[in-house]
């Protein structure tokens, strides 16, 4: 390893900690949407739902936090596209650093970001009434599983981010992810969808993060869920690393 | 051999069937500006991108400051900086900040000194503070060329480094390259303006085919063709002297 490694990477984080901080509305953007959400749900359809609890936003929020961090990556891909386009990528390249740091800074950053507006969030769903029995290691836990959800969702951030041709076309791709959790048991229990739907939203990545994240949150025993939504994150994570890799090779 | 700092062989470089670079040859002398001429399209930039380690040839060699591209690039970005077509600076960070992040990351044990004197030096103290997305393309032009002198590398390639500036501007980026040569740095330039390159450079090479198909001195240059007729034309100020001479500023000023 380059010994600037470590040097560089703070560097490179301190940039796009800048970055964040100079553009505030990027957090709000992203907290917004799925706060907008969790109104909606909770004081609107919430009364007609039966998720079979008594606190519906004990229920909503795990799908409400993948929600936010799949909105939230998109800045990633913008910021890449911003240096790609600028040519501040080639300036580095140009010159003597450890050049992955270039893109863990960008990684990095989104999993500070991404903290933030989980955090703001949690602190909204406490205001409406959100309660958790959990001690420290289950929300130990729930982090962890949140920080490689963040992780691979950047990774596939980080593809459009180096190829993409307009703005648009490099913040758009986290739409179909957005959507995800909302064909699964994020929102609503799975029994009641037909069963081709069911099939789908119970074998998709989200349910089983959700399922584990709930059960943690509520003290509930987390069975098999914890283990096939670490796999989900980890594979996801994987594949998008070797693709964002192979894309950054061809752009320098 | 001591005094020539880039030196390139039969150079190659295709994009798909695009043949870019067919046999490129030349030598750079040290301390020297030398200008790349060519049209859009020509592989000026391909040229910068080689010799700079962002790319790879397909055929030949090439050395600068006596490394081999190939071989030591990490040596090779230790002593080059490279200023592209477009500003690359970062226009959320202050004019200071840009600076101190390229000091720091070229290792610089005092990135607070070395961004300080570079600003006063390229009258960029007054606008230090300010993000750079308030700065003119001027200022952004000269402040991309100050963050390519941090930690003073012994080359500087400048991939048209005026396309874009107003004259004033244009004026100003000149006097900075030529007060790098003077204190000894080797200069890389390529452009399309032809005055750019008569005005500034101490060699000339004109790449066109992919092939450096002449190069020399201005002199050497002009000795290629038949000597001149004399005429006598009425001088007509061009109309860069009008536009220099009405706004007051002719030569061009540091103060902005």
């Amino acid at each position: 390893m380059n010994k600037h490694f470590f040097g560089d990477m703070g560097v490179m984080l301190g940039r796009s900690m800048r970055h964040i901080l100079r553009s505030m509305d990027t957090i709000i953007t992203v907290t917004v949407m799925p706060i907008a959400f969790m109104l909606l749900f909770v004081y609107v359809f919430g009364g007609a739902i039966q998720a079979g609890t008594d606190n519906y936003i004990n229920y909503l929020l795990p799908g409400i936090l993948l929600i936010a961090i799949a909105s939230g990556i998109s800045y990633t891909a913008f910021r890449l596209f911003t240096d790609v386009q600028r040519g501040i990528l080639e300036r580095f390249h140009s010159m003597p650093i450890a050049r992955s740091t270039i893109l863990w800074g960008h990684v990095l950053t989104s999993l500070v970001s991404n903290a933030i507006s989980v955090a703001i969030i949690i602190l909204v769903a406490l205001v409406m009434g959100f309660r958790s029995s959990a001690g420290i290691l289950p929300w130990l836990a729930v982090a962890g599983i949140l920080a490689l959800f963040t992780l691979a969702l950047t990774w596939i951030a980080v593809i459009p981010g180096l190829t993409a041709k307009s703005v648009d076309g490099a913040s758009a791709f986290s739409y179909p992810l957005i959507f995800l959790p909302l064909i699964s048991s994020a929102f609503v229990p799975t029994e009641s969808m037909p069963l081709i739907v069911r099939t789908f939203a119970e074998n998709q990545p989200v349910t089983s993060i959700v399922e584990a994240i709930r059960a943690l949150l509520s003290n509930q025993p987390v069975g098999n869920d914890i283990w096939v939504a670490l796999a989900w994150c980890v594979g996801i994570m994987l594949v998008a690393y070797i693709f964002a890799m192979r894309a950054y090779k061809k752009r320098v | 051999m001591t005094d020539i700092a880039i030196q390139v062989k039969g150079l190659q470089k295709s994009y798909k069937n695009l043949h870019v670079l067919k046999e490129v040859d030349f030598e750079v002398e040290k301390g020297s500006i030398f200008a790349l001429l060519g049209s859009n399209g020509a592989g000026k930039t391909t040229i910068v991108k080689i010799l700079s380690t962002l790319l790879e040839p397909d055929g030949g060699t090439a050395a600068v400051n006596g490394f081999d591209i190939l071989l030591k690039p990490d040596h090779i970005r230790q002593s080059i900086s490279l200023t592209g077509q477009f500003a690359a600076v970062d226009e959320i960070l202050t004019g200071r900040e840009n600076l101190i992040m390229i000091a720091r990351l070229r290792h610089l044990d005092n990135p607070y000194q070395v961004s300080d004197g570079l600003l006063k030096r390229f009258g960029l103290n007054d606008a230090a503070d300010r993000r750079v997305s308030t700065y003119s393309g001027g200022m952004r032009r000269r402040l991309d060329i100050t963050m390519s002198l941090v930690g003073k590398p012994q080359v500087i390639f400048l991939d048209e480094p005026t396309t874009g500036l107003d004259p004033k501007a244009r004026i100003e980026v000149w006097k900075v390259i030529k007060e790098l040569a003077d204190r000894g740095t080797t200069v890389f330039l390529t452009t399309q303006y032809l005055e750019e390159a008569e005005h500034l450079a101490d060699r000339i090479a004109i790449l066109h085919e992919g092939r450096i198909i002449a190069n020399g001195t201005l002199e050497e240059l002009k000795k290629l063709f038949p000597p001149a007729k004399v005429e006598y034309v009425e001088k007509q100020p061009s109309l860069e002297e009008i536009f220099l001479a009405i706004i007051g500023k002719k030569g061009g000023s540091n103060n902005e």
